[in-house]
């Protein structure tokens, strides 16, 4: 497939927003039952405006995907057979539960509604909100990786790795965010954030390796035999039945040499994990405030290379019929 | 969106359907074009008509886009004075001053000297009034495409059975079981044929198909017998050996319709050797035929005119006539011929395995023989002879190009021709079929005038400037034997070119051999480019001046409708419309659409008008001859005749009081005749009614057997097809080109070649077809120049001319090179590789395209698809110069002079008719390195925009809809 | 339910092109128009076509078969980009079965042509939603037609007939005799999208010719037996 920098952004962004949000939910989760120090309410607003601004700018950068953005609002109506469908509509959820998230936060609207467990466990808006979001979020990943692992003819893409990828990855990503985050304000959940994001990065690795190794082995169901129904070993198409490129020749391919591809997918996996876990652990041990962002950073860039090859390495069976021009 | 079963095409704008005749290739075609607020909305075949039935192909479906092109002529356009030929930098001039300037540059040289004037033309179907309008000016210099086409083919068959595959023939696939398609892979009569071949094969007929490719129509074949390049001849050859040996040759009708037992003087020492014994004594008809004054050997009586009553003739065998006269059968001669050339050996030839010639044979030999059809039609024979049933042998053959194109394809053709008479398959059911106005006598009538005195100032051309020579006197010679014609044509160099010799025409006019000429007019021909051989050094011919800044071709006039890279060298240029512009006729007195069944004419009415300027071209030909003043042209008093063509058709008649017009339907004050009938003012009118389209059903007494069907040949002499009603013999063995080779050996009473030709006539006039290597391959180095490199159109541009059609051109942008895999890993290319190809005169590059479907020792690509930079309307950066390449830089207009030729130059054509030999050429490929760059080679300064030109500004999206396009 | 479909008879393609710019033509000016092109006059001219001929090769020289295989959207019983289409404007009709996109409600988001393993729908990239082969529903719905030319335009185009049209339910349709009698077959049927489109195959005949074919009694060579006999010495003259 041709990898489209909107769908990449897309799906990076609003992984890392999504992740943030869970990450700060999971703060706030911590800091009510005393595991981890309680934090200002500054600090979800702010991290929730962030969040907020990674769904947005995903959002922002599906539009460069539509031919048609003025009408995205009719991509809600078919969300009885539509991932894509699901998608649209759960991800405008999320975004508005991380803004009353924030919201909540900033304006202190946090008495609690019930408490539990011997007033062990306050249970205020924003934590049900925050225990909404997580589920919104959920939601939102498995919406979003099913656009892909839906698609059955994407045989790369069509398993539950992608949904994994998906979630773990984005879940990574915005627990990297928030210790960067966190780095920045010089508060005391870097290590937190931090041990959190090693967990879903490694998460994300065993996910992620697990559907390269099935990838390189996939046997493809279709063959130019199938494609054209004549069973003979030697089959070459000599003539795709035009001259120049088309929308089949666009869409569906990279482009790319497999040096290349390989030169990627080496690159996400380096900058993806092993480098940003290290850095972690490094700002941990050397108690570094910029080595978190660094690590954010460097794992945002791996992730967009990530994407790429996600969508690289796939082979549409309808390759099959636009091999070569005479 | 408006729900589409409530939408109604109908109802949107203004809508009209014309019916007219298609000519996005030479098919012709009936189509309906419907209109929508005046723009063409939908293309499609007219059901109605006989020859497309309703389908139609993707160039006719593309018409649409002919209309919008930007490479449309709308001016007519001058040469800037300051501007070089070939520079196209050009002004706008009126039609009045360009017809002034013309007429009176041509009214000069017709006062002086005529020859001085040449018409040449690209496309056909125009030859009725093109070549009249050549007579009447005066000039011998005359002729259309078919020299550089397939002229091998009409003559080879037509010398050989009186008619020929093309619009005069083809194979009889309704009734055929076994079909052989050898040297071609699409044709025009194109529909037809796809229909003929689609239905055959769903039937469960046998195709076969014999071509160094895999490609057209061969695809679908059950069977793909590679061949290689120009050894057709060996196959055919063999074929025949094979058939004879094994006595599965059709007896009776070789002995009753050809001249297998005719009895042949078989004395080398006699001057008659080799030519008939005749008893010329004998009352029959003589004159443009082929009197029965010959002999058979019969099995009790001995010699005996051909069709005694009773007789038994023998078909074998050498004779001694009661004179003591020499004698062997016709047949004796072909199977001693046939002796040598066995399948063992043509395999070594034509690469095609020893068992696979045997077993082709036996196919071809069992079908024709044990699978007979009897169609229950009586006839009566020339002799008068009762039948009850039309007997049909089903083996048909198609072929074309592949075998014309080569110096060896007269002979080749032949070859073909008697295959398929020894099957006995000429004019019956399942075999080869006449198309009207054929057949005709072997060779036809017409003649070339016989010398130079024939051209006077001032008078019409005494003959035909083409025709069909019969005798040594029928060539078209002065005293010296030198040729009276620019492109030497039926001289001794090629005295049977009943097509002439384009491809030599700017060659000779430039070397001024035979003689310099002043003005060249080419019609719709892209003489620069893909139309010519050694484009390269043609373009520098039609742009070389003398000493004196003198261009070597003083004027050069082309007419055409859009801006070729001919038009570019132009020093005038006349804008002729699209097909859906003008009125056009397919006329029995050029090449009619006829059917197997009967004869068959149509024509073009206008459905748009003209765009801008542009004005038919046969509007301008004829106003032109009045200008001029030429008779056919102009009235007593001196003013015009005709006011304009559509006057012309109607009124014109071959002479006064023929009856015989450019259209043969609807003739007579009412309409009620057809063929030959006075002039009918209303005939456009009726052809309107009718579909655009006469079709005259034959009584099916009359569709078969048509060389020997007395009801037919009566028929066909009273409606003036043809001048005698005798029967036309198959010319297994050629007496005709005996005569030559006669002349060549001194042996001939009259006229005699100059003494360097006298070797080449008797070689190559050789009565019964041989086998030789084409002619180039003679001359050069084979190790160094190992591979046959070949060209072919493509069926969504076949026969068309289309890389200014923006959907066609989509299909076809640029072209590769198809090698074999097997041969290209050899040479270290890959699939896709940029690659050289060069031949004795240069090299192109090109990018290669691996195919399993060539035979290894040949190389193509499909042709015409490359252009120049800016041509027809195209960007300068346009696939087809960038990627696109023309594979005729490398194919000689001449033979690599060896030092035997001295100062002599030969046509790199067929030796007997002066065919092109397009497919001879022979080049070696090799990677190109790195560094060279990533376009096709030769490049070429790009060619401006012509004043005129659509010059919209280029956009980049076209969204065509018809009623809106173009409109606010 | 009537399925309407094409079936293409790969036995007859010759591979001419006629379906493609007959498709091109009705449909740029029609219902489903524009379709537009691209660079019409200039490098990589490239544009919208609902159909597409492309060649193929089987097998190794000598005996390789070319292939023509004409490409069209096979409006699936079960068509994997119409449930996909996040507003609905990929449709099948119910009426009818054929595949449809209401342009007015595509926003061009690609998804459909990502669903379809045939590579069969191109996105107009001037007026950004997706398009693809109407069966000419214009036509074949248009009850102003005469009934012989309410067909696809390809179909009536196409001259070797390689295209038959009809409703794939009625078993008694043309074209459900033809899938029936010679082995019409659907394209990738791994994926169970059951296209309503079917493929004819490649029939070849073959002439058997046997020894006793080529050795007859009639043969004419026998009549042209002419040998001369000028008294040379036989076994009559010297044995008893």
């Amino acid at each position: 497939m041709h990898p489209a920098f909107s769908v990449i952004f897309l799906t990076t962004l609003i992984g890392a927003g999504q992740g943030l949000f869970l990450a700060l939910f999971t703060g706030q989760l911590y800091s009510t039952i005393h595991l981890v120090e309680a934090q200002p309410a500054s600090f979800y607003a702010l991290g929730s405006a962030l969040s907020l601004a990674l769904l947005i700018g995903g959002l922002a950068a599906s539009f460069f995907h539509l031919g048609r953005p003025e009408r995205a609002w009719r991509a809600a109506s078919m969300w009885r057979t539509s991932w894509l469908s699901r998608e649209v509509i759960v991800l405008p959820v999320m975004m508005g539960i991380v803004f009353l998230y924030g919201v909540f936060h900033w304006a202190g609207w946090t008495r609690p509604l019930i408490v539990l467990g011997d007033g062990a466990l306050p249970i205020d808006p924003t934590f049900v909100l925050g225990l909404l979001g997580v589920l919104v979020a959920l939601a939102l990943f498995i919406s979003t990786g099913m656009i892909y692992a839906s698609v059955k003819f994407l045989q790369e893409w069509s398993s539950p790795y992608t949904i994994g990828n998906f979630t773990f990855l984005g879940t990574a990503s915005g627990f990297m965010l928030a210790a960067a985050y966190s780095a920045l304000l010089g508060n005391t959940l870097v290590g937190f954030f931090g041990t959190w994001a090693v967990i879903a990065t490694l998460l994300g690795l065993a996910t992620r390796l697990a559907s390269l190794l099935r990838n390189a082995s996939l046997k493809h169901k279709s063959s130019l035999q199938t494609a054209i129904g004549v069973w003979h070993p030697r089959i070459e198409q000599t003539s795709q039945g035009f001259s120049a490129d088309s929308f089949n020749t666009r869409e569906f391919f990279h482009h790319q040499n497999p040096a290349t591809l390989a030169l990627i997918r080496n690159a996400f996996l380096v900058l993806v994990f092993p480098v940003p876990v290290a850095l972690v652990i490094l700002a941990y041990a050397m108690e570094s405030a910029t080595l978190p962002i660094v690590a954010f950073a460097i794992q945002y860039v791996g992730l967009l290379a990530e994407r790429w090859y996600f969508f690289a390495e796939a082979e549409h069976p309808q390759n099959l019929y636009y091999q070569r021009i005479s | 969106m408006k729900d589409p079963a409530v939408h109604h095409d109908a109802e949107i704008g203004r809508t009209e359907v014309k019916e007219t005749t298609c000519y996005m290739c030479a098919c012709r075609c009936g189509i309906r074009v419907h209109l929508r607020d005046g723009q063409v909305r939908y293309i499609e075949g007219n059901p109605n008509h006989p020859l497309n039935k309703g389908v139609l192909c993707a160039k006719g479906s593309s018409g649409i886009m002919k209309q919008v092109s930007p490479a449309r002529l709308t001016k007519p356009l001058k040469r800037k004075a300051n501007a070089k030929r070939g520079e196209s930098k050009f002004e706008e001039i009126s039609w009045g001053e360009a017809l002034t300037l013309l007429s009176e540059r041509l009214g000069k040289l017709r006062a002086e000297d005529p020859k001085k004037f040449a018409l040449f033309t690209g496309r056909d179907q125009m030859q009725a009034l093109t070549g009249m309008f050549a007579k009447q000016f005066g000039t011998p210099n005359y002729a259309a495409h078919g020299g550089f086409c397939s002229v091998n083919m009409a003559t080879g068959m037509i010398y050989s059975i009186g008619g020929s595959f093309w619009e005069f023939g083809g194979p009889d696939l309704d009734h055929a079981k076994l079909f052989i398609m050898i040297g071609t892979a699409e044709d025009h009569h194109s529909n037809p044929l796809k229909i003929a071949i689609s239905k055959f094969k769903r039937e469960g007929g046998r195709f076969i198909a014999i071509n160094p490719v895999r490609s057209g129509y061969g695809a679908i074949a059950d069977e793909w017998v590679p061949i290689k390049p120009g050894t057709d001849g060996a196959l055919f050859m063999a074929l025949t050996h094979e058939i004879i040996k094994l006595g599965l040759y059709d007896r009776d009708f070789l002995i009753q319709y050809t001249n297998a037992a005719e009895l042949v003087i078989d004395d080398p020492a006699r001057d008659d050797h080799g030519m008939f014994y005749r008893d010329e004594s004998v009352e029959v008809t003589r004159g443009c035929t082929d009197p029965q004054d010959k002999f058979w050997w019969d099995r009790n009586q001995g010699e005996v005119l051909t069709h005694a009553e009773g007789a038994d003739p023998r078909m074998l065998g050498s004779f001694t006539m009661k004179d003591g006269t020499p004698v062997k059968t016709s047949f004796q001669l072909l199977m001693e011929r046939v002796e040598s050339y066995t399948p063992d050996w043509a395999e070594g030839i034509t690469g095609i395995p020893a068992d696979t010639i045997r077993r082709l044979a036996h196919e071809m030999g069992v079908m024709a023989r044990d699978h007979k059809i009897e169609l229950p039609i009586s006839w009566t024979d020339a002799w008068d002879k009762e039948h009850d049933t039309v007997t049909g042998n089903p083996v048909a053959f198609h072929a074309m190009r592949g075998l014309a194109a080569h110096s060896n394809g007269f002979q080749t053709i032949r070859a073909l021709s008697i295959l398929m008479s020894v099957l006995g398959t000429i004019d019956r059911p399942g075999g080869f079929r006449h198309k009207a106005p054929f057949p005709k006598p072997i060779p036809p009538c017409p003649k070339p005038p016989h010398g130079p005195e024939a051209v006077q100032p001032n008078t019409p051309l005494d003959g035909l400037p083409l025709g069909w020579p019969a005798k040594p006197e029928d060539l078209f010679v002065d005293d010296d034997g030198e040729p009276v014609r620019i492109d030497k044509a039926f001289s001794w160099e090629y005295p049977l070119a009943a097509h002439g010799l384009m491809h030599n025409v700017i060659t000779n006019a430039w070397r001024g051999d035979p003689y310099p000429i002043d003005t060249l007019f080419l019609f719709m021909a892209n003489m620069a480019w893909n139309s010519a051989m050694n484009t390269v050094a043609t373009r520098e011919m039609l742009a070389d001046q003398d000493e004196n800044g003198e261009y070597k071709i003083p004027f050069l006039v082309v007419c055409d409708t859009f801006a070729s890279e001919t038009v570019a060298f132009a020093d005038l240029v006349l804008p002729d419309t699209t097909y859906l512009e003008r009125h056009d006729v397919l006329s029995m007195l050029d090449r009619p659409i006829s059917e197997f069944d009967g004869p068959v004419d149509s024509v073009r009415l206008p459905v748009l008008p003209p765009k801008g300027d542009s004005r038919p071209f046969q509007d301008v030909l004829i106003e032109l001859g009045a200008r001029i003043g030429l008779p056919a042209f102009t009235n007593q008093d001196g003013t015009a005749k005709y006011k304009n063509y559509p006057d012309f058709v109607v009124n014109y008649e071959t002479s006064p009081g023929s009856g015989i017009g450019f259209l043969a339907g609807w003739r007579g004050k009412f309409g009620d005749k057809y063929l030959k009938g006075e002039p009918n003012p209303q005939q456009w009118e009726q052809y309107a009614a009718n579909g655009c389209v006469f079709h005259h059903e034959l009584p099916r007494s009359y569709q078969f057997m048509r060389n020997w069907n007395k009801g037919y040949l009566h028929w066909a002499r009273a409606h003036g097809l043809t001048r005698w009603a005798e029967p036309i013999t198959l010319h297994l063995y050629s007496e005709v080109l005996q005569r030559f080779r006669a002349a060549a050996q001194g042996k001939w009473p009259g006229r005699q070649p100059p003494e360097r030709y006298r070797e080449r006539i008797e070689t190559y006039f050789d009565p019964l077809p041989f086998y030789y290597e084409p002619l180039e391959t003679q001359r050069i180095d084979k190790k160094r120049f190992p591979l046959n490199a070949l060209t072919q159109r493509p069926m969504a541009m076949y026969h068309s001319w289309d890389s200014q059609n923006a959907w066609l051109r989509q299909i076809h942008s640029h072209n590769y090179l198809f090698v074999n895999p097997q041969m290209a890993l050899v040479h270290g290319i890959e699939d896709g590789d940029w690659i050289w190809v060069e031949s004795h005169l240069g090299r192109v590059k090109c990018m290669c395209r691996f195919s399993e479907a060539v035979e290894p020792g040949t190389v193509w690509t499909w042709n015409a698809i490359g252009k120049s930079s800016g041509a027809w309307g195209l960007s300068a950066k346009a696939d087809e110069s960038q990627k696109g390449f023309l594979l005729n830089h490398l194919i000689g207009e001449e033979l690599p002079l060896t030092t035997a030729d001295g100062s002599q130059h030969l046509s790199n054509s067929d030796p007997l008719t002066g065919q092109a030999a397009w497919y001879d050429v022979r080049v070696r490929i090799e990677k190109v390195e790195q560094q060279e760059g990533q376009a096709s080679e030769p490049q070429f300064a790009t060619m401006k925009p012509l004043p005129g030109q659509l010059n919209r500004p280029r956009q980049r999206w076209q969204a065509y809809v018809a009623g809106l396009f173009g409109r606010k | 339910m009537t399925q309407l479909a094409l079936v293409i008879d790969l036995n007859v393609c010759v591979g001419c092109h006629a379906c493609v710019t007959s498709c091109k033509q009705w449909n740029t000016s029609g219902w489903a128009g524009p379709m537009v092109d691209e660079n019409a006059y200039d490098a990589n001219p490239t544009g919208t076509f609902f159909n597409r001929v492309q060649t193929y090769e089987v097998g190794s020289f000598p005996s390789t078969e070319t292939v023509h295989f004409p490409k069209s959207c096979l409006h699936c019983e079960d068509p994997p980009c119409v449930p996909v289409c996040p507003t609905g404007a990929s449709y099948k009709r119910e009426d009818n079965g054929v595949v449809l996109v209401d342009y007015d409600k595509c926003i061009g988001c690609k998804y459909c042509s990502w669903a379809c393993p045939y590579g069969v729908r191109e996105l107009d990239e001037q007026q950004q939603v997706m398009k693809k082969c109407t069966l000419c529903i214009d036509r074949i719905t248009d009850q102003t037609l005469p009934e012989a030319e309410r067909k696809p335009a390809c179909v009536i185009a196409c001259p070797t007939n390689a295209r038959l049209y009809g409703d794939v339910h009625d078993p008694d349709s043309e074209v459900s005799i033809a899938i029936r009698e010679r082995g019409g077959y659907a394209l990738m049927p791994e994926w169970g999208t059951k296209p309503a489109n079917h493929y004819l195959p490649r029939q070849k005949t073959r002439m058997h010719v046997t020894e006793e074919d080529l050795q007859r009694s009639n043969n004419p060579l026998t009549k042209e037996d002419i040998t001369v006999y000028s008294g040379e010495e036989t076994l009559d003259d010297v044995s008893w």
